[in-house]
């Protein structure tokens, strides 16, 4: 069996600050970080491997040259190859434009897929539509939020368990199919020396648009349904007070008068 | 056109069984296409030779002009055995009102559910000129191959300018689906709806984590299609003089085109009501220290009619269930009464909450990003405050 994951390499937003004078992103030492939830599901996929050394599992990105450092963690933690899809054609790709890059990738590096693994949502954009989109260009039934996978004893189906409003459902999918991980039981795990070392006799394939079957005019911008027209700052919330230096009794009264006087008390 | 690649098909019929209007008959010798086919895609999506393709040309202003109508998704929930339109839908008919006058056209609602689905006219009320009405027995819980289905063929056949999508998890999860059905833009999560004065739809959304917001536009496809999150808008008075109009669409949808099935259900321990719609919430953070803390934060949610709730930190630590958090990868939440404790209010936090009406925080640092949006903020221990909060609250 084939498991191909879908990575990102995205930057540590927690970090990141704007210029306020130009509401543009100050890039400078900000670091790039394979996106938690694509963590996760690489984990998932790592899991179900493990219950089955016969499992191949794929790394797939679109992405920089240096998204590179990210696959590399895939297999460090635990992928058997990768493949990076990089050009410059590919710039201002939307969700759909993206999504169906990696399609093609995955029809074209993986053929053999049988399961398709995404981070729910990636931490610099949060549309959560790739995931969902490619299964809609390849054709395969989806689940969202998963947080533990295994295949039905017959390999035909996958069993997910998913975060849903009201806590959890047990979900099954016919093979081969798309699953989007949420933070569960999988973790972020730190690869030991011996994992590292055996990174780099793995391979990393690195590919461009040449190499998939798409025309010109499907990728990037061009290939893009939606548009950015402006950026800007976000308008600066107003506080109201802040009390500094009181004992808890004194703090404790400050806020009840306040809820008394807003009349939540 | 529907293209056909006759020698690549098998006969196997699967694109007659997935076509929502029953469009395409297979015979003994080929297929064929009546002139009901809506191009809505059910067939391409499901073909497992590859045998069928839907040509999209790039329109021209003309034709963009001949889609019409603002469409809002109106999902429904189950309560006491009826399906029912959530909150999020009477917010978004709200809000999709403005912007169906601003362009001088139509705003309708599309409902998908079975017998059960109930309470209807509340979406005229709501704004709404007219209900498109899908009702079938598969429809009757939400899955992403029925849904995808018939709103993909409500959306081929009607043709509207503008499609919205409250963005909830089945929100989150459909969208994306009929947008790539049908070859459409599709923007997430979107803070801000506004028409310019081309007509288009202007599409504002935070981009990295709150920290910036970005202005887009859909300049080629239509319909229009975003998703916004609960909250963002707030809902009108229901008019109830309005008149109510509800049209029903019939679809055709077979057992076999939905490839998931629910196993199991497992409902939370701790889950009252949906944080999304909660008047008061009472949110926690790591500021807490440790899970024993927790009953301090929900005998205060108690003592004050709310809920609890917490950050993406504390439910990473497992403290709370994913159901109660607040913030960008959580729920975004607008009650009028939110109390932060122990929260320093990182942007994808704030992103999540900062609509509520009235804000409270209790924090250590003095630094933490949380008081700039709090109405009262307090720099102190919360374990230390909390208790003697309790006592003041209890001897009114």
């Amino acid at each position: 069996m084939q498991i191909a994951v879908c990575v990102k390499q995205v930057p540590e937003i927690t970090n990141v600050r704007v210029n306020p004078e130009t509401g543009t992103l100050i890039r400078e030492g900000v670091a790039s970080i394979l996106n938690p939830f694509c963590e996760y599901a690489l984990d998932h996929a790592v899991r179900l491997k493990n219950g089955d050394p016969g499992i191949e599992v794929v790394a797939v990105s679109m992405g920089p040259p240096q998204a590179e450092s990210a696959l590399l963690r895939c297999l460090e933690l635990g992928a058997d190859r990768a493949v990076l899809v990089s050009d410059r054609q590919f710039a201002g790709a939307d969700t759909w434009a993206t999504a169906l890059t990696l399609a093609a990738v995955l029809r074209k590096e993986v053929p053999g897929y049988d399961l398709v693994l995404a981070g729910k949502q990636a931490i610099d954009g949060d549309t959560a539509q790739v995931g969902p989109e490619i299964a809609e260009i390849l054709g395969l039934p989806q689940v969202m939020y998963a947080v533990e996978m295994s295949f039905t004893p017959n390999r035909k189906r996958i069993r997910v368990k998913r975060e849903v409003e009201s806590g959890h459902e047990v979900l099954e999918a016919r093979l081969p199919a798309l699953v989007s991980a949420s933070k569960g039981d999988a973790m972020r795990r730190m690869p030991s020396l011996a994992d590292v070392l055996a990174a780099r006799r793995k391979e990393l394939r690195k590919i461009t648009a040449a190499d998939l079957d798409l025309s010109e005019s499907e990728l990037g911008l061009a290939g893009s349904y939606t548009q950015v027209v402006k950026v800007f700052p976000p308008e600066p919330k107003s506080g109201g007070r802040k009390l500094e230096g009181l004992d808890p009794a004194q703090a404790a009264h400050e806020i009840a008068a306040f809820l008394r006087a807003e009349r939540y008390v | 056109m529907l293209k056909i690649i006759h020698n690549v098909c098998n006969l196997c019929g699967l694109c007659q069984k997935s076509c929502p209007f029953g469009a395409i008959s297979a015979g003994a010798e080929k297929i064929t296409v009546d002139e009901r086919c809506t191009l809505c895609g059910a067939c391409v999506s499901v073909c497992p030779q590859s045998a069928l393709s839907i040509e999209r040309r790039q329109a021209s202003p003309e034709e963009l002009a001949r889609s019409v109508g603002v469409f809002v998704w109106a999902e429904c929930e189950a309560k006491e055995g009826r399906l029912v339109p959530r909150r999020v839908v009477h917010e978004l008919l709200t809000h999709g009102r403005r912007l169906a006058d601003r362009l001088g056209q139509p705003l309708l609602a599309v409902v998908l559910g079975d017998g059960r689905l109930a309470g209807l006219e509340r979406l005229c009320h709501q704004g709404a000129d007219r209900v498109i009405c899908c009702r079938h027995e598969l429809l009757g819980r939400y899955s992403t191959d029925g849904f995808t289905t018939a709103l993909s063929a409500v959306v081929a056949k009607e043709k509207p300018s503008v499609l919205l999508f409250g963005a909830t998890p089945n929100g989150r999860d459909l969208a994306p689906r009929v947008a790539a059905r049908l070859r459409l833009g599709l923007t997430a999560d979107c803070t801000g709806l506004a028409i310019d004065d081309q007509g288009q739809l202007v599409q504002t959304r935070p981009a990295f984590g709150g920290n910036i917001m970005a202005s887009i536009v859909t300049p080629y496809t239509r319909p229009q299609c975003a998703t916004v999150r609960p909250n963002v808008f707030s809902a009108a008075e229901p008019d109830t003089r309005r008149p109510v109009a509800i049209q029903d669409f019939p679809v055709n949808l077979s057992k076999a085109a939905i490839r998931t099935r629910v196993v199991e259900e497992l409902p939370a321990a701790e889950f009252g009501e949906k944080i999304e719609e909660a008047r008061i919430l009472v949110s926690a953070g790591r500021g807490c220290g440790e899970p024993s803390n927790l009953d301090l934060v929900r005998r205060l949610a108690h003592r004050l009619g709310g809920s609890l709730a917490g950050s993406r930190a504390i439910v990473e630590l497992g403290w709370i269930p994913h159901t109660l958090q607040v913030g960008q990868s959580g729920t975004t939440v607008g009650p009028d009464l939110y109390v932060a404790v122990g929260i320093s209010g990182a942007v994808q936090h704030i992103v999540g909450m900062s609509s509520s009406k009235k804000i409270v925080a209790i924090n250590k640092d003095p630094d933490a990003p949380i008081f700039k949006i709090a109405d009262i903020g307090v720099v102190g221990d919360a374990q230390a405050i909390l208790p003697k909060l309790l006592d003041q609250l209890k001897s009114q």
